[in-house]
């Protein structure tokens, strides 16, 4: 299948290594991808933050970028529940953005959803002898209703060992702008959810979006855990001949 | 609405700021609240039916909003059919100006309280207190409130901030001073609490010539008022006195008593946690001989209206009131109920209260952004309030007004870059260069993420250079 990659400004500018890992996993598994150049944003900062009209231009901008694709993956489940959940409201109704956003909405993915329910394949052959744990991300829970997709993919994972978390299903308080303008609930939210991390004994905590992940392994940093932070894609791109870096 | 008994408070995150450091208030919240949040899991998991419920509380409510005309004055019709005076309020001094004149028509000085979100919201004790009128509230944890000089945190548990340690003491001070004290030897045990408050209360319910509500639900249809509690005081307040004022908000109304029966299941199971409401009393008018002989309905705008006229903002008017939303949190738990700085704290505070106030404040300006946009209030909301929804919507109206003006010149910076991928590779390559240079600790606005969070390291290469300088090399036939 022809899979266009929607990295995201995020990980195309901080965590380039997710997208280079969901590109070595798709074409691992025999898949052709693609990467639009002219995508930037989805707009998602601007929209949570109440600036309408910047979030309107880029949406248009993704629209007009990623309209014609068979399947858009997108590394973010922020990002992907942005695309399918918001979208629709930046339009009016019956205009040209919500049209065009509600026919492209149903072909953006996240990751986990693409694998699973795409592409058929919870076992991608991966290697990855770690103890991880896993925390589901607000919008990939509630937004885009992943449900045991990740766990499922992880649990297939050669050698992992998959701890459940303590209190998964709260924020980690990141919330974007969130994290500045509310920093001390933020920070409050951050460290309890750090703390739920460091008790599972796990060395990794792998997410399906690195924005939370920046959040809490910038927690987990600052109190020296220990513990590091990956994106489902680095764990599932990892083989024996080409291991995650840690 | 008054903003008196908030007027000069800080705007939320410094308040929550103070909130997050006081050890003991985090505590009491999270013990409280997690409580009350499992027991309220267990009890909707239990219903198979829960989302149909759900969707039919939401359509009965949006329905009796789009006719909101039509219902008002048919309630107005049954309650004098049967017996009772309605009465119109514009907004809070209206509504305190005749419940004051109709407590003064009594040549009474004192009136008893049910619990009531309404009346705290137009602060009607502080209006009586004005014109001689001691207001006593007589349910358990407004009487916490009341007596330690307080403002409420919780809309179900007003004292959720309080411990038992705390009630005991607030007892043993100030009991005294509104009637019958608390005895010399009281412990902090609730069973000993919660007889010194039925003491103290027991005297004010018999003495009691006017008692002062609000209502859960008012159906259209009966002229009927409904109201849930859980302690039987409210029922002592609603049947004892001779004259009964129930101060209630536009939007309580239901159309049917059959309307009501979908309430009577989502709200205790939202609220307490229960599967049956304790305490659920009903009134018509005036039934001779028996309670209440004078009755008098005061129907609230206060700003409901302009709520109503708002296509997004409108959902909040379904509200019932459970405080679900508030029980899950996770920033109401760290954050504690007087951060909101309204008598409506927690997620649906933060769109209520700017939607009834406006943003004109620092603090109403600042509430639409108390909040990750998480979105566990609408996933536990009983009437499928899209609270994330009315936040981003809320916002927009901030930014829309002045102020914020670096923020706006940031983001329309941001905007700019983000909008063409030549600028934002510019960009990225500018930081790249520049990776070696990122200190530890950053100053001004970037220390709110580095004061309690590492900063990531700036690759050497966007994804998209990577992208490219791959696709360059397999154009010449080389490897990546």
């Amino acid at each position: 299948m022809r899979v266009a990659l929607f990295v995201t400004c995020l990980n195309d500018t901080l965590f380039p290594r997710t997208g280079r890992a969901v590109v070595r996993l798709l074409e691992r598994l025999g898949h052709e991808v693609v990467f639009p150049e002219a995508q930037t944003c989805c707009g998602q900062m601007h929209y949570n933050t109440g600036y309408r009209r910047e979030a309107q231009k880029l949406a248009v901008r993704f629209v007009r970028t990623f309209g014609d694709a068979d399947a858009v993956l997108a590394p973010s489940g922020s990002c992907a529940a942005m695309v399918r959940d918001n979208y629709r409201r930046l339009g009016a109704p019956g205009s040209r953005l919500a049209e065009e956003a509600a026919a492209l909405a149903p072909r953006v993915y996240d990751l986990s959803e693409l694998l699973v329910d795409v592409l058929g394949v919870t076992d991608v052959g991966a290697y990855f002898p770690h103890r991880v744990t896993y925390h589901p991300t607000c919008h990939g829970l509630r937004l885009l209703k992943l449900g045991d997709r990740p766990t499922r993919l992880l649990s297939a994972v050669r050698g992992l060992d998959l701890a459940e978390l303590d209190g998964a299903a709260e924020c980690c308080g990141f919330g974007g702008t969130f994290a500045m303008k509310n920093e001390a609930v933020s920070a409050a939210m951050g460290s309890d959810k750090a703390r739920h991390v460091a008790a599972t004994g796990a060395e990794v905590l792998c997410a399906v979006d690195n924005s939370c992940l920046m959040h809490i392994g910038g927690t987990l940093d600052r109190s020296r855990s220990g513990v590091a932070v990956l994106h489902l894609a680095e764990i599932l791109a990892s083989t024996e001949q080409e291991p995650a870096r840690l | 609405m008054s903003d008196s008994a908030f007027l000069g408070m800080p705007a939320f995150p410094a308040a929550a700021r103070a909130a997050t450091g006081d050890a003991q208030l985090r505590h009491n919240l999270r013990k409280a609240t997690h409580t009350i949040r499992d027991k309220r899991a267990s009890v909707v998991g239990e219903l198979d039916d829960w989302p149909v419920l759900r969707a039919a509380g939401a359509a009965i409510k949006d329905r009796t909003l789009r006719h909101l005309d039509t219902y008002l004055v048919r309630l107005e019709e049954s309650v004098r059919a049967a017996g009772g005076t309605v009465h119109w309020a514009a907004d809070a001094a209206e509504a305190n100006r005749i419940v004051t004149g109709l407590v003064q028509a009594t040549g009474e000085t004192e009136v008893v309280k049910v619990k009531s979100m309404a009346t705290q919201e137009i602060e009607l004790n502080e209006a009586l207190a004005e014109a001689g009128i001691t207001a006593f509230e007589t349910d358990l944890a407004e009487l916490i409130v009341q007596l330690g000089d307080d403002h409420p945190s919780h809309i179900l548990v007003p004292a959720i901030h309080r411990n038992r340690a705390e009630i005991r003491e607030i007892f043993l001070r100030t009991m005294r001073d509104w009637g019958v004290p608390a005895p010399d030897d009281l412990t902090d045990d609730p069973r000993a609490l919660a007889e010194a408050a039925r003491v103290h209360l027991r005297e004010k319910f018999l003495r009691a010539k006017v008692g002062v509500s609000g209502a859960n639900f008012a159906v259209a249809d009966t002229g009927t008022m409904v109201v849930l509690e859980s302690e039987g005081n409210g029922r002592m307040c609603l049947t004892l006195p001779e004259t009964l004022i129930s101060v209630v908000g536009i939007e309580k109304i239901v159309p049917t008593w059959s309307d009501l029966e979908v309430f009577l299941q989502l709200l205790p199971r939202s609220s307490t946690g229960e599967r049956m409401n304790p305490y659920t009393s009903t009134w018509t008018g005036v039934t001779p001989g028996d309670g209440p002989q004078d009755f008098h309905l005061v129907l609230l705008d206060n700003g409901r209206t302009d709520v109503l006229a708002d296509t997004v903002g409108r959902q909040a008017l379904r509200c019932i009131r459970c405080s679900a939303c508030l029980n899950i949190c996770p920033v109401y738990e760290r954050a504690g109920g007087h951060a909101y700085g309204s008598v409506y704290p927690g997620p649906i505070g933060a769109i209520l209260t700017p939607q009834l106030r406006g943003t004109s404040s620092e603090l109403d300006a600042s509430l639409p952004y108390a909040s990750s946009l998480c979105g566990a209030c609408y996933e536990v909301c009983p009437v499928a309030i899209d609270i994330p929804e009315v936040l981003v919507h809320l916002r927009e109206q901030v930014v829309d007004g002045p102020g914020h003006r670096a923020e706006k010149a940031a983001m329309a910076a941001a905007g700019w870059v983000l909008d063409d991928e030549k600028r934002l590779g510019a960009a990225q390559r500018a930081a790249s260069g520049a990776r070696g240079l990122v200190p530890h600790t950053l100053p001004g606005p970037g220390s709110a993420w580095t004061d309690t969070r590492d900063v990531p390291e700036i690759p050497a290469e966007s994804f998209r250079q990577w992208w490219r300088r791959r696709n360059k090399g397999r154009d010449k036939g080389g490897a990546e």
